[in-house]
């Protein structure tokens, strides 16, 4: 090439870059969810498949319709809508009615993120807060679960999920409680072989401990995931939950039923780690994820409700900041004795 | 073998130095002409002693340091001096700075009083360090802080040890690394002089282990001498960074905003020890240096030593020109490294480096929303949370980001380049210094401002008063001249 | 009824002499502000912001009546500290710095009048009669006064140069 004179931007360095980017990132979180939704699809068939997709189809409308005119594009294309709608989604029971699954993407984006002033802004994850919506507005439908389809009625699709919207909602008589419910209402445990593969009632995304764990596998190993808070989550959960099974074993379930049953996985692997709601050190980190476990333990054990990782994980959101002022790190060359 | 302490944070990015590492370093023909700014350091810029037209020989001084801190400038070879005057800078912002510019005779003909040291180590270190003064000797990492300045620390400071840093932990860049393979008893002479000049015992010679024959070259001349350890270190940016150098080698840290004297130690360059050697020695000025010529753009890669002042469009001829069309031109490393505002600008002292850099090695992308990942933060070698501070910097709050630690940033980069949302953290941190210093001149100027302001209203006072008084002074001279005149009319009229 | 009459009476009684007792004794003299603003002001009395001199521009703002972006010599520095103590909110990125100017004289129009240094209020201008005047940039802040009176318009306000030691990186541009 010939030599000439070459005008170019101004640009501060450094100039290389390494090569992951926030694209990518959300890609690897969708792909390491593609297991657990796909044995969600699996037992709960066609149903689930819609409720998936009207809280998706409600998370990016909403993402679509506040963006200014000329980034929508972008800013869809960034698959953090998309990935909002579907971790709401994976926490919905199987049954709900689809207008409630879109009003609740529609909160989850509008509430979670939006308002706070888009990405990165928001103090709480943005799924669970359009859970929380959902559960506090309609605290029936959100409590009502139903069971297993099994593959053979596919194509059967749950009676409730067609209500329509500010109807009563039709449930088919038939209902199943959660392993977390039967625990808590009946000291009945599930079988562990149950919890791992997913063949019990719950929330669409929740019920297969094994596949949730092979996607946090990937993210681990394409070091998406910051380690520190699955491990501390699920550690806290257990050591307490032994502690408590110790003192009453008719009341309180053991380690391997407590971190197996319920959200947990699904929270403290996808829910808990994402990035814009938890602390930036390890440290903070830490604290975070034991607060998270602990709140589990004991909102499970104490409290109203079978399940507490959606209200434990936005308590621990909201403390993040806090967390983060007091757990920077030592400035270089600070408060050290001088010689 | 010395125990080696951790440093926080860091990245490795591919260092690309086979692109150029094998290249032995090759002499640049002259250039038609050199442009030789008078501010190649930090500190105030040289004054010229030479006028346009004037012949020149190699090694002349053209110009003398001026204050405190500051270096002379030298002719690089023989010739005559075709101007001073204005010459786009090698500097981001391609303003222009004075420049003698001087036209080679093709004689490179030495001065002939030239006036080497036979043992340098019979000198006593003030006369080292004013020899190192007089040759212009700046640190040429590319820091280009006198180096002479350096040395008379131990006036001040309590000193043990001097670090040689050959980390060269910039990717690309390996003139350090072949200045250690093919000069390494020159390299070690500079570093005993040095030391003798600061008077330390102590020398630990620090080599990043992705370096090993200029550590073997290294280490075999350091053998007779027992004050000298050659310490091979991780291989980790920024592990050339002068405090954490330091902190490896010792375990010590240096206090914020402080020097490393403040510890007792100074650290000095590999090109800035071989410096020191030639003017010791041979009562050479530092007139050239070697330059890694590198990057994906540029068709043969090379370790050149280069006259002072050739104009950068040379070394890319030298090397072949482009192959493709460069993304980006760098002085430096592509960590540190600067902008090049355009291929005429000169190489000064502190250039170790000149990067053509294509697109796919730059890895251009749009800018995201940060998602506090935090991978900054882990980067961040000081300890500071680079997403709070660009995020104060960005609304304005440039206090709120300096209480956060931006004046303890060290602009190594770290955090720009682990931002997976390509957010251009150094530029704001940049941005926000040049700022706040901004601020602080025009404070200055204002508090000077109406500091004169003051001293001319008093004046004007005194200058009114001394009016008054002499107004008075006339009115009663006046009044006595017409009371005499009142007197005396009788005598007039009678008269 | 009775009692609740009685302890809310109480209460405001109580405080209301809480109150007159501070008033009183915690009492400040005068508006202390327009002092202080004038501290702050460059004090050139360049008549630039509209007002006759810093004092009265400093009045004005005090009483709430001018913005604190009223003083072009002063610049950003300036109007982060006064916008500091009047506690509003600027902000600073808003604020379109005029191009900081200094006085130029060009020689060959230059008469050597003395007009223009007798005005000069930081006295950044150096000459004498029937002598060449010459100006210092680093004492001039462009207050334009001897721009006005010159004779023979030999005075041409012009932006300051930035300089290697003086320039900076410029803002980086935003993302979308």
């Amino acid at each position: 090439m010939k030599l000439k004179e070459h005008r170019l931007k101004l640009q501060a360095a450094p100039l290389l870059k390494q090569s992951m980017t926030t694209g990518q990132t959300m890609r690897d979180v969708l792909l390491a969810l593609l297991p657990a939704t796909l044995a969600g699809l699996w037992y709960f068939g066609l149903g689930a498949l819609l409720v998936l997709i009207a809280s998706i189809a409600g998370a990016m409308l909403t993402e679509w319709l506040f963006s200014p005119a000329e980034s929508r594009m972008q800013r869809l294309s960034d698959n953090t809508a998309l990935l909002t709608g579907l971790l709401l989604g994976l926490t919905l029971p199987p049954a709900l009615p689809l207008w409630m699954a879109f009003i609740g993407g529609a909160a989850s984006i509008g509430l979670g993120k939006l308002i706070w002033g888009g990405m990165g802004q928001n103090l709480f994850n943005p799924a669970l807060v359009g859970r929380a919506f959902l559960l506090a507005t309609f605290p029936i439908a959100m409590t009502t679960w139903s069971p297993q389809s099994g593959p053979t009625e596919f194509f059967q699709i749950y009676a409730s999920n067609l209500a329509a919207p500010f109807m009563q909602s039709v449930y088919d008589g038939i209902s199943a409680a959660t392993p977390l419910g039967l625990m808590k209402f009946e000291q009945q445990s599930t079988g562990l072989w149950a919890l791992v593969s997913g063949n019990t009632s719950g929330c669409i995304g929740e019920t297969s401990g094994l596949l949730l764990l092979l996607g946090g596998l990937y993210l681990l190993l394409r070091r998406d995931l910051d380690w520190r808070i699955p491990a501390g989550i699920l550690g806290t959960v257990a050591l307490f939950s032994t502690t408590l099974y110790i003192v009453d074993s008719t009341h309180y379930p053991g380690p391997l039923f407590s971190v197996f049953s319920g959200g947990l996985l699904l929270g403290a692997i996808f829910m808990a780690t994402d990035p814009v709601t938890s602390p930036l050190t390890p440290r903070g980190t830490w604290i975070f994820a034991v607060g998270i476990g602990v709140l589990v333990v004991l909102i499970r054990a104490y409290g109203g409700f079978p399940e507490g990782v959606m209200y434990a994980i936005l308590l621990m959101n909201a403390a993040t900041p806090l967390i983060d002022r007091y757990t920077q790190p030592r400035v270089f060359g600070k408060g050290i004795k001088n010689p | 073998m010395i125990k080696l302490f951790k440093i926080r944070g860091g990245v490795h990015p591919q260092d690309r130095k086979q692109l150029s590492a094998n290249q032995a370093i090759e002499n640049l023909p002259l250039p038609p002409l050199l442009h030789i700014p008078l501010q190649q350091h930090i500190g105030a810029p040289a004054e010229p002693l030479v006028r346009r037209g004037e012949t020149v020989l190699k090694g002349a001084l053209l110009a003398r340091s001026q204050g405190a801190i500051s270096a002379p400038v030298h002719a690089p070879t023989s010739g005559r001096i075709m101007g001073i005057g204005g010459f786009p800078a090698h500097h981001p912002s391609g303003l222009s700075v004075r420049t003698i510019t001087l036209q080679p005779d093709g004689n490179d003909a030495w001065v002939d009083h030239l006036d080497p040291v036979a043992d340098p180590f019979t000198l006593q270190p003030d006369d080292i360090a004013r020899r190192v003064a007089e040759a212009g000797i700046v640190g040429m990492g590319g820091a280009t802080f006198p180096a002479a300045v350096k040395l008379n620390l131990r006036n001040r400071y309590a000193l043990h040890t001097l670090v040689i840093n050959g980390a060269e932990c910039e990717p690309y860049l390996t003139c350090d690394d072949r200045l250690m393979r093919e000069q390494p008893d020159e390299v070690l002479d500079g570093v005993l002089i040095l030391a003798r000049g600061l008077g330390v015992e102590r020398i630990l010679f620090a080599i990043e282990n992705n370096k090993p024959e200029a550590f073997a070259a290294m280490n075999s001349a350091a053998h007779a001498y027992s004050q000298v350890e050659v310490v091979g270190l991780p291989t980790r940016y920024p592990m050339g960074s002068e405090k954490h150098l330091v902190q490896t080698l010792t375990g010590r840290e240096t206090p914020a905003r402080g020097l490393t004297a403040d510890i007792g130690i100074v650290v000095q360059n590999v090109a800035t020890a071989l410096a020191v050697h030639e003017a010791l020695r041979h009562a050479r000025p530092l007139i050239s240096r070697v330059m890694t010529v590198s990057g994906g753009a540029i068709r043969q890669p090379r370790n050149i030593h280069v006259p002072l002042g050739t104009p950068l469009s040379s070394l890319i001829d030298f090397c072949g020109g482009f192959k493709q069309k460069p993304a980006r031109l760098i002085s430096g490393g592509p960590m540190m490294g600067q902008p090049v505002p355009s291929i005429r600008v000169p190489v000064v002292k502190g250039s170790n480096g000149l990067l053509a850099l294509t697109e796919e090695e730059v890895r251009l992308r749009s800018e995201m929303p940060c998602i506090r990942c935090a991978s900054c933060v882990h980067a961040c070698p000081c300890g500071l949370l680079p997403l709070d501070m660009a995020a104060q910097i960005r609304v304005g709050s440039l206090d709120a980001s300096v209480n956060l630690g931006l004046l303890d940033c060290i602009a190594c980069g770290s955090c720009a380049y682990a931002c997976p949302s390509h957010i251009p953290l150094v530029h704001y941190f940049n941005y926000a210094k040049g700022e706040l210093a901004a601020r602080q001149r025009a404070q200055h100027k204002q508090n000077e401002t109406k500091r004169l302001i003051i001293i001319r209203k008093a004046r004007m006072e005194a200058l009114k008063q001394a009016k008054h008084e002499m107004m008075m002074k006339r009115k009663r001279e006046l009044a006595t001249a017409k009371q005499r005149n009142t007197e005396t009319p009788s005598t007039e009229v009678g008269a | 009824m009775i009692y609740a009459i009685f302890v809310i009476a109480a209460l405001g009684a109580v405080m209301g002499t809480l109150l007159g007792i501070a008033a009183k004794y915690l009492a400040v003299a005068g508006n202390p502000l327009a002092g202080e603003i004038e501290a702050l002001l460059p004090g050139s009395q360049c008549g630039q912001c509209g007002y006759p001199g810093c004092a009265p521009a400093a009045a004005a703002m005090a009483k709430g009546e001018a913005p604190v972006t009223l003083c072009p010599p002063g610049g950003r520095g300036l109007v982060a500290a006064l916008a500091e103590k009047l506690g509003v909110n600027v902000d600073l990125c808003d604020v379109e710095e005029k191009q900081p100017l200094v006085a130029f004289v060009h020689e060959h129009l230059c008469v050597g009048c003395t007009k223009c240094f007798k005005r000069c209020p930081t006295d950044a201008i150096l000459g004498g009669p029937k002598q060449i005047h010459a100006i210092f940039p680093d004492a001039c802040t462009g207050c334009e006064k001897c721009f006005e009176v010159c004779p023979t318009e030999c005075i041409e306000m012009r932006p300051m140069q930035a300089t290697l030691q003086t320039w900076y990186w410029p803002e980086p541009a935003r993302a979308a």
